[in-house]
């Protein structure tokens, strides 16, 4: 069995939700990774602990990740492969199941449990069940929540890289540009601790209340749709079933009240702490430890007390 | 041009459902039934652009029971112009109903098709991506904004840390994401107009395609519950309780 693994990259890194794909995929398997854009990238995922190689998708068409060039590529190199994996961001899930209709299969999106070569566990109904389904597909083309699986070691592999050969499919698509928000915190989805806002933080600017928090935790900031959507905070930074999922070590939820979409998005972090003056909202029913009060006096204490 | 709208009928997005004691599945008998959010945003887009000019007809689809003319009456109250409902026993995989809307845009002959990003029910997040895959189309998934201009959709799509920007060339596939539109409302004199405009009904297994499931479903189970926490009174409380009883900091 050997599975083929697509890898998302930034600046030449390999994304930590991919080294978590890889980790899933050792367990199918022998794996192979898919690199598409610059060689850098190529030679990083050459050194995953358990990647035994690695292809370079070198041609100037795969060098922005449009899915109608490399789901084409990916079905060429098919033939060789039991399993097709990415992680489920937006690559994955945008190349994946395009790859998987051209294979005419049915894809297995957002695993967070492999009982074996055909069956994975995946949540459905925003988290709130999980189904263990059974592939009857000669191939399976999955995308793994990286939050459910440790990523794989980024150093210690030694793998050979190769150049694949560029396929021709439908010219159709162009890209123009990319709009990368340029934050000096970790990154929400591999952060060890997610400082998150909702509503409660009632401006773009009151939502700045959380900065010195995270800065004292080294946290990732966070937030509910309706802070997203109040305009308090960059769209990446929503956590939920439409946004991102976080599985951090330690999840701080400020003025939030937990709607089920938000609870999708972080229900399996280790410990959740909710700050929120209604004590009836639902983010209580999961938290840890909550405190009832005014969040923009208990922010600040919180701040103070990590110093000591 | 006219556009396709491709639209489920699922669990209202407030109701937490329950799993069924034989775990076979999610007890929806007897729920609030409601249309999946992100078709409301795919409909809204399309209406959007007919009202601008850039399209001349909405027509909206569903597949499945046939409570789901409902959803396609809501759709019409929004401003669709018709609606074709393709009978299916039960939920059908993206896989199927890609194929079955691949055959409905071989009859329609679409410019663009606009879908929802995923259906808040199996959570799948695959149906646009597989269409534009078995027409060779292009797609422009996870939809903030969309311009059409010069025979193109310029689409500007959320990825992981910020916004893309790409250039489609028409027929293409859209599938919108939560900060593409507000949708409307639909007035009662427009739910009342909604009644007059046609829906046409068509059978799955007369479109020849294989509907059968690929992923056979072993069981479904609760996930685990989290133990009850605790209240506390003071920040200095929590920061000493995540210092030395929960350790993570």
């Amino acid at each position: 069995m050997t599975a083929l693994v697509l890898l998302d990259h930034e600046g030449g890194r390999i994304r930590k939700a991919a080294l978590s794909a890889v980790a899933a995929a050792t367990r199918l398997g022998d794996v192979h990774v898919l690199v598409a854009g610059d060689a850098a990238a190529a030679q990083a995922a050459a050194a995953i602990a358990g990647v035994s190689r690695v292809l370079h998708a070198a041609d100037a068409r795969y060098a922005h990740e449009l899915a109608e060039p490399l789901a084409a590529l990916i079905v060429s190199l098919a033939p060789g492969y039991d399993h097709i994996v990415a992680a489920a961001g937006a690559l994955g899930k945008n190349v994946l199941p395009r790859a998987a209709a051209l294979l005419d299969v049915q894809p297995i999106p957002d695993v967070v449990g492999i009982e074996g070569a055909d069956t994975f566990v995946r949540p459905i109904y925003a988290g709130n069940a999980l189904a263990t389904v059974r592939s009857a597909d000669a191939k399976k083309v999955l995308t793994v929540r990286s939050a459910a699986f440790d990523a794989a070691p980024a150093e210690g592999g030694s793998a050979p890289v190769e150049v694949v050969a560029p396929v021709d499919g439908a010219d159709v698509s162009r890209f123009e540009a990319i709009h990368l928000s340029d934050s000096e915190r970790p990154d929400l989805e591999s952060a060890r601790v997610v400082v998150s806002g909702g509503r409660g933080m009632q401006s773009e600017e009151k939502f700045h209340a959380l900065d010195p928090l995270a800065d004292a935790l080294g946290a990732a900031i966070g937030a509910s749709r309706a802070a997203v959507d109040s305009g308090f905070v960059a769209n990446e930074c929503q956590v939920g079933q439409t946004g991102k999922i976080v599985a951090p070590e330690l999840y701080m939820a400020f003025g939030i009240s937990g709607a089920i979409q938000h609870l999708a998005g972080m229900k399996d972090s280790r410990v959740i702490v909710a700050v929120n003056k209604d004590p009836e909202a639902p983010i209580f029913q999961v938290a840890d430890y909550g405190i009832v009060g005014d969040l923009f006096e208990i922010v600040p204490q919180l701040a103070d007390a990590l110093k000591k | 041009m006219k556009i396709l709208v491709p639209v489920k009928r699922v669990v209202d997005y407030n109701i937490k459902p329950r799993v069924k004691a034989d775990g076979s599945g999610v007890e929806t008998a007897g729920l609030k039934m409601s249309m999946n959010p992100f078709d409301e945003i795919a409909v809204e887009e399309a209406v959007r652009l007919r009202e601008k000019g850039a399209a001349s007809e909405v027509v909206v689809v569903s597949i499945g029971v046939q409570q789901a003319q409902d959803t396609l009456r809501t759709a019409m109250a929004m401003g669709a112009d018709r609606a074709i409902l393709v009978l299916s026993d039960e939920s059908p995989e993206p896989l199927a109903v890609a194929k079955v809307l691949a055959k409905l845009v071989e009859k329609e002959q679409p410019g663009l098709v606009i879908l929802g990003k995923q259906a808040i029910d199996d959570d799948m997040n695959a149906t646009g991506q597989m269409l534009a895959g078995l027409l060779g189309w292009a797609q422009g998934t996870f939809a903030s904004k969309v311009e059409l201009a010069d025979g193109r959709a310029l689409v500007s799509r959320e990825i992981d840390g910020g916004t893309e920007d790409v250039s489609l060339a028409l027929p293409a596939i859209i599938t919108a994401d939560l900060r593409l539109n507000e949708p409307r409302y639909a007035s009662l004199p427009n739910i009342m107009k909604a009644k007059k405009k046609p829906l046409e009904t068509l059978q799955a297994a007369d479109l020849g395609v294989d509907m059968a499931p690929r992923l056979t479903i072993v069981s479904v189970a609760e996930p685990a519950e989290r133990s009850a926490g605790v209240k506390l009174a003071s920040a200095a409380e929590l920061v000493e309780k995540l210092r030395n009883e929960a350790k993570v900091i």
